[in-house]
């Protein structure tokens, strides 16, 4: 009986193939972009938990150097001969590969948190040259050390005994000094045994995921929008699905099957399915967590610093929430649907039009919802403070915004309809809104698609726009120069003013300002500055003030964290405030900057030097090779202007690439949701169409306003789509940037962009729509004849 | 504790030294130097290291007394242990050194440790004038005779000053030390007549004492036989003026291998081999949850000697990245006076 009875459920499926397609393709959709964010964000996770093992970062204060980057490693013995208990580390690059030495006697973590197993061999100090990093890193290293391969170190970097990679590095001196949590009683003060170093507390140093977490956050809302749109989908399949069978249901049912073994059947039947759906889903999450993840990568690194591992691992975490998430949302689905079946009268028949027609009442409770989330949003942009309520603006703004869709959709084609004047016209608009309730989840999934790419583009274009002139005005030096000691800075500056060479030396020092750290940068206010330098704001002397020493110029993140504009005063040391006159952008760096002269620089910290040097020079080719012969400096301590340049474009455009592919995929995902409606409402539009067919309308005539028709609603939503888009890119540019990055962006407009975007979303929405109108176009004139004999 | 991981794979003959010497193979590795019969050493220069030789240490145990009666127990101990013989410059140095402090009053006992590595100056020993130190903790001085010490940790500190009022002494055949019928050996002598006094800090504030302690000098590539699981090291102190220096290494058969150095006030010295000194166990302690013996009946009939040695404090476990128990004791019987006790392998 089982057996029978299951092979007549699922004869349900052959004769409506495209439902099934439907109902798993909906479960892989929702299953497959929701469990590939998370894959990415579980391998990020697991990268940054690697690198705080790893690094130790923020978990540690830590001595680092007041100027420059070196410490001598005399100063550490002198410091543990003081009695500090500190632990060297040496950071250092090898290629692209960040190596950190460390001394694992005295480390607070031990070896770089590295677990040695029987597998793996131990570093033994004195082991010559021998490296610890994971398979990616040590392929990447190539034959410039000895490697053991070890899965626990960090992505991007390699570790070893601090010996070791002073020989490999070729240095003699050290990064910075772990301060180990315990300290003997009776030490002497800091600055009397290192004056040349400051003490880092460890909540200072940014926490990469905490950094990270606003890019998390956007995929996750990706992810989600997508599984939404999927769950949705499957939910009205299910729906239409129980609708047909009721007849069969009530057949078998009337043989005899007790209704106890009909609803375990259909659960294990659907249940089944829907693994089969999720499955699949996780298979494709992969792929495209597998195809993100080098860019996902790449921009965490060039925006946050943050490695993440550039290859994908299976972790149980992702897809197994993935895919109970799915079974679940299915189950909820279902449990209506049996919940229906279960008090079902014996010998109910099938509505299935007035299945979907039921949605028409859900409008009214749309309607208010949409209200309610859209004054939530405008209550939320007065109001936000933080990036979780910006978030959460933004997802009112967009539910809201969608919710509101059918009503504002359906009060459009009324005002078409009123103005129709001939009758197939009529017809059509009237036909339309009375498709809406059957469309409206497809067209809000296509909203929310182009709505989410107008907000990006328009994010993107105008960060492009910003960010190119900012590296224009800021890297007017054609060469630059870093040294490493004072002896150096001077001979080069000796030798670039002796050559006549505008010079701009710039001396830089972290510093603590009410608690938190700013990089001070003292300059030498020269033509360059006051030509290139674009402020945000600016009193009309700033320069002049700023060379005096009797101002400051604060960048935008110090400014706006510290609530402080120009005319403000900012308090740089115990015994120093000065007035803000001027605020200058700044973007690509997370932390506060304050710039003042020379002078005052010097006299705040009189034993800095300039580590850093801007050239003017017509050929910065022929300047650096002079450097190199005549100063000694090396050639990788230069970089000439388009270099960095290229460099930071680069960062920037992979930034955004990930966003721009979650886009398209969105956006596909929303094509399909159209074209499973029409598919779904195609069947049992028949009976509707058989009249207008019957009194004279051709099937072509049909078919091609069914492709109209879906053009129509296509634009529809795109005209929405444009106010709704440029509401979050203004979100997105003066809320989420201020409260991620601390900078504003001006937000410019891009109508030729929009105009493309939206032949991309008719294009897919003709297409989705195609199929159905050729499926029309062929349906055999008995078919339609036949609504007219079939008694329904 | 990762240092802990990290030594005991790396410093493998550290932990087997403490582990009750279990670790380490019958045979010594052929690049170690190995201490061989009728020594002869070259003073100041032998108070330095010997990076030759796997592992040394410089010893330092002492019983204290306050103003107000209350005894006291205080330990200094540098380590060398070597990955490879030899020394070489900065961090390519294979030799690897490591400190214990501690402190044991009557009813507390502080303990704390250092690590560093050779080569850089962050430790190490010089002969003369002499100075052991790692980090800020040294025993330092213009010669071996007048020494001034400290240790300071986060939860104690002590600084004080040592005076000897007597020679050294060589134990074993003139400082060869025996350690196993087999034929282990170290080199080994002691000043166990300095005079100490100074200042202890604690965590109820600072207490100034004097009394009496004793600096073992040791040094070995292999000192123990594979069939021994710890030892049992006493240093006595008779009110009646000699001082006897015992040890019984306990095999894994149960039986025991001894030797002792009886002392005369004068600093005159009698070896005693293996049997004549004896230690049996009268009672054991619960101490970090392990029984560890804290009352011993030591006898060596040769000198007429029969007493108790007891704990001062039964607590003194160094439960450091290599544990053991190490603190004073009193003695009662056939004499009296006050010493210490070191005991590894009950771990």
């Amino acid at each position: 009986m089982i057996r029978t009875c299951l092979i007549a459920l699922l004869s349900h499926w052959r004769r409506n193939p495209v439902q099934l397609f439907a109902y798993l393709a909906g479960l892989a959709i929702a299953t497959a972009l929701w469990s590939g964010v998370q894959a990415i964000n579980s391998e990020a996770r697991a990268s940054y938990d690697a690198a705080a093992a790893t690094l130790g970062e923020g978990r540690f204060d830590r001595l680092i150097p007041k100027q420059g980057n070196a410490i001598a490693q005399d100063t550490y013995v002198t410091l543990r001969r003081a009695g500090w208990l500190v632990s060297p580390v040496l950071d250092v690059r090898l290629g692209d590969v960040r190596v950190i030495g460390v001394e694992p006697v005295t480390s607070p973590t031990g070896f770089a948190g590295l677990t040695f197993t029987e597998e793996t061999p131990a570093l033994m100090p004195g082991e010559p040259d021998l490296l610890f990093a994971n398979a990616e890193t040590a392929a990447a290293l190539g034959d410039r050390a000895r490697v053991s391969v070890n899965e626990n170190v960090a992505p991007g970097v390699a570790v070893g005994d601090i010996g070791t990679v002073q020989r490999l590095s070729g240095r003699d001196d050290l990064s910075t000094l772990v301060l180990l949590p315990e300290q003997p009683i009776g030490r002497p003060d800091l600055e009397t045994i290192a004056p040349g170093l400051r003490l880092q507390p460890s909540q200072q140093v940014a926490d990469v995921a905490q950094l990270t977490d606003s890019f998390h956050l956007n995929l996750t809302a990706f992810g989600l929008l997508s599984f939404a749109v999927g769950l949705f989908i499957v939910h009205a399949t299910i729906g239409l699905a129980f609708e047909q069978r009721r007849g069969m249901i009530r057949t078998i049912r009337a043989l005899g099957v007790p209704l106890r073994t009909l609803v375990t059947l259909i659960t294990v039947e659907m249940l089944a399915l829907a693994a089969i759906g999720a499955a699949l889903g996780i298979v494709m999450g992969y792929v495209i967590a597998a195809l993100l993840l080098p860019d996902v990568a790449a921009t965490l690194r060039g925006l946050y610093g943050a490695e993440v591992s550039g290859t994908l691992g299976f972790r149980a975490e992702w897809w197994l929430s993935g895919f109970l998430l799915a079974l679940l949302g299915t189950a909820i689905a279902l449990a209506g649907r049996i919940w229906q079946i279960a008090r079902m009268p014996l010998l109910a028949s099938a509505r299935p039009r007035a299945w979907v027609m039921s949605g028409a009442t859900r409008f009214g409770v749309q309607s208010v919802a949409a209200l309610g989330l859209l004054s939530t949003a405008v209550l939320l942009v007065v109001l936000a403070d933080g990036l979780i309520p910006v978030f959460a603006l933004l997802g009112c703004l967009l539910i809201g915004g969608a919710l509101a869709l059918p009503v504002l959709a359906s009060y459009a084609l009324r005002l078409f309809e009123a103005r129709a004047s001939q009758p197939i016209w009529q017809w059509f608009w009237a036909d339309t809104r009375q498709q809406l309730p059957g469309l409206s989840l497809a067209l809000m999934a296509l909203l929310l698609a182009v709505s989410a790419n107008v907000g990006v583009s328009t994010m993107v274009s105008s960060f492009r726009l910003t960010f190119v002139g900012f590296l224009d005005q800021r890297l007017a030096p054609e060469l630059f120069a870093r040294v490493d000691n004072a002896e150096q800075s001077a001979q080069l500056e000796a030798y670039l003013i002796a050559q006549g060479i505008e010079t701009l030396p710039l001396r830089s020092a972290s510093a603590q300002i009410e608690g938190r750290p700013v990089q001070v940068f003292g300059v030498r206010v020269g033509p360059t500055y006051r030509n290139n330098w674009v402020f945000l704001a600016e009193e009309s002397d700033a320069w002049d003030r700023v060379e005096r020493g009797s101002a400051v110029i604060a960048n935008e993140q110090l400014a706006r964290r510290r609530s402080l504009w120009v005319g403000d005063s900012v308090q740089i040391s115990p015994d120093l405030t000065l007035p803000i006159a001027a605020v200058v952008g700044d973007y690509g760096n997370p932390e506060g900057q304050i710039v003042v002269s020379e002078d005052v620089f010097t006299t705040l910290y009189p034993d800095s030097f300039a580590a850093q040097f801007g050239m003017r020079t017509g050929d910065a080719t022929a300047l650096r090779t002079q450097i190199v012969d005549q100063v000694g400096l090396p050639e990788n301590t230069m970089i000439n202007q388009e270099a960095i340049k290229a460099m930071s474009l680069e960062v920037f455009e992979r930034t955004f690439t990930v966003t721009a592919a979650l886009n398209v995929l969105t956006l596909g995902v929303a094509a399909f949701a159209i074209l499973m409606s029409l598919l779904t409402l195609a069947d049992l539009r028949v009976p509707q169409l058989a009249p207008v067919w019957a009194i004279g309308v051709t099937r072509a005539t049909l078919g091609r306003l069914e492709l109209f028709r879906a053009l129509g609603l296509g634009l529809l939503v795109f005209a929405y789509a444009i106010p709704l888009g440029l509401a979050l890119a203004w979100i997105l540019l003066a809320l989420v940037n201020v409260e991620a990055f601390g900078w504003q962006l001006p937000m410019f407009l891009f109508p030729l962009d929009y105009l493309q975007l939206g032949a991309y979303a008719l294009v897919a929405v003709a297409l989705a729509a195609a199929w159905p109108a050729w499926r029309l176009i062929r349906t055999p004139p008995a078919a339609l004849l036949k609504v007219f004999a079939h008694e329904r | 504790m990762n240092v802990r991981l990290f030594l005991l794979l790396c410093l493998l003959p550290l932990s087997a030294l403490a582990q009750g010497f279990s670790g380490l193979g019958s045979e010594a590795d052929a690049e170690f130097s190995s201490p061989s019969p009728n020594p002869a050493f070259a003073f100041p220069a032998d108070h330095g290291p010997h990076p030759d030789y796997r592992i040394e240490w410089w010893y330092l145990t002492a019983t204290l007394e306050a103003a107000d009666g209350t005894a006291y127990g205080l330990q200094w101990t540098l380590f060398r242990s070597a990955l490879a013989p030899g020394e070489d410059e900065g961090w390519a140095s294979p030799q690897i050194w490591f400190a214990h402090a501690a402190v044991t009053t009557p009813n507390a006992h502080l303990a704390s440790e250092r690590f560093a590595r050779g080569g850089i100056g962050q430790a190490g020993v010089q002969a003369s004038p002499f100075r052991a130190w790692i980090d800020e903790w040294a025993l330092e001085g213009p010669d071996f005779d007048s020494l001034s010490l400290s240790a300071h940790t986060p939860d104690f500190a002590y600084d004080m000053t040592l005076e000897a009022q007597g020679p050294l002494v060589f134990h074993g055949d003139a400082g060869f030390s025996v350690k196993s019928s087999e034929g282990q050996a170290s080199y080994y002598y002691s000043q166990p007549f300095y005079d100490i006094s100074g200042t202890l800090t604690l965590p109820e504030g600072q207490v100034t004492v004097s009394g009496q302690a004793w600096l073992d000098r040791e040094w070995s590539s292999q000192p123990l036989s594979d069939t021994q699981s710890g030892w049992d090291w006493f240093s006595l102190s008779f009110d009646q003026g000699a001082k006897l220096m015992g040890f019984q290494l306990r095999q894994t058969d149960g039986s025991t291998f001894s030797s002792a150095t009886w002392i005369e006030a004068d600093g005159t010295t009698t070896a005693y081999a293996d049997g004549a000194f004896t230690a049996r166990l009268l009672e054991t302690s619960n101490v970090a949850d392990r029984d560890i013996p804290t009352r011993w009946q030591v006898a060596l009939p040769d000198r007429h000697v029969d007493v108790t040695v007891s704990a001062m404090n039964p607590d003194a476990w160094m439960g450091l990245s290599i544990p053991y128990w190490e603190g004073p004791v009193g003695i009662t019987g056939s004499h009296t006076g006050r010493g210490y006790l070191e005991m590894t392998g009950y771990e």
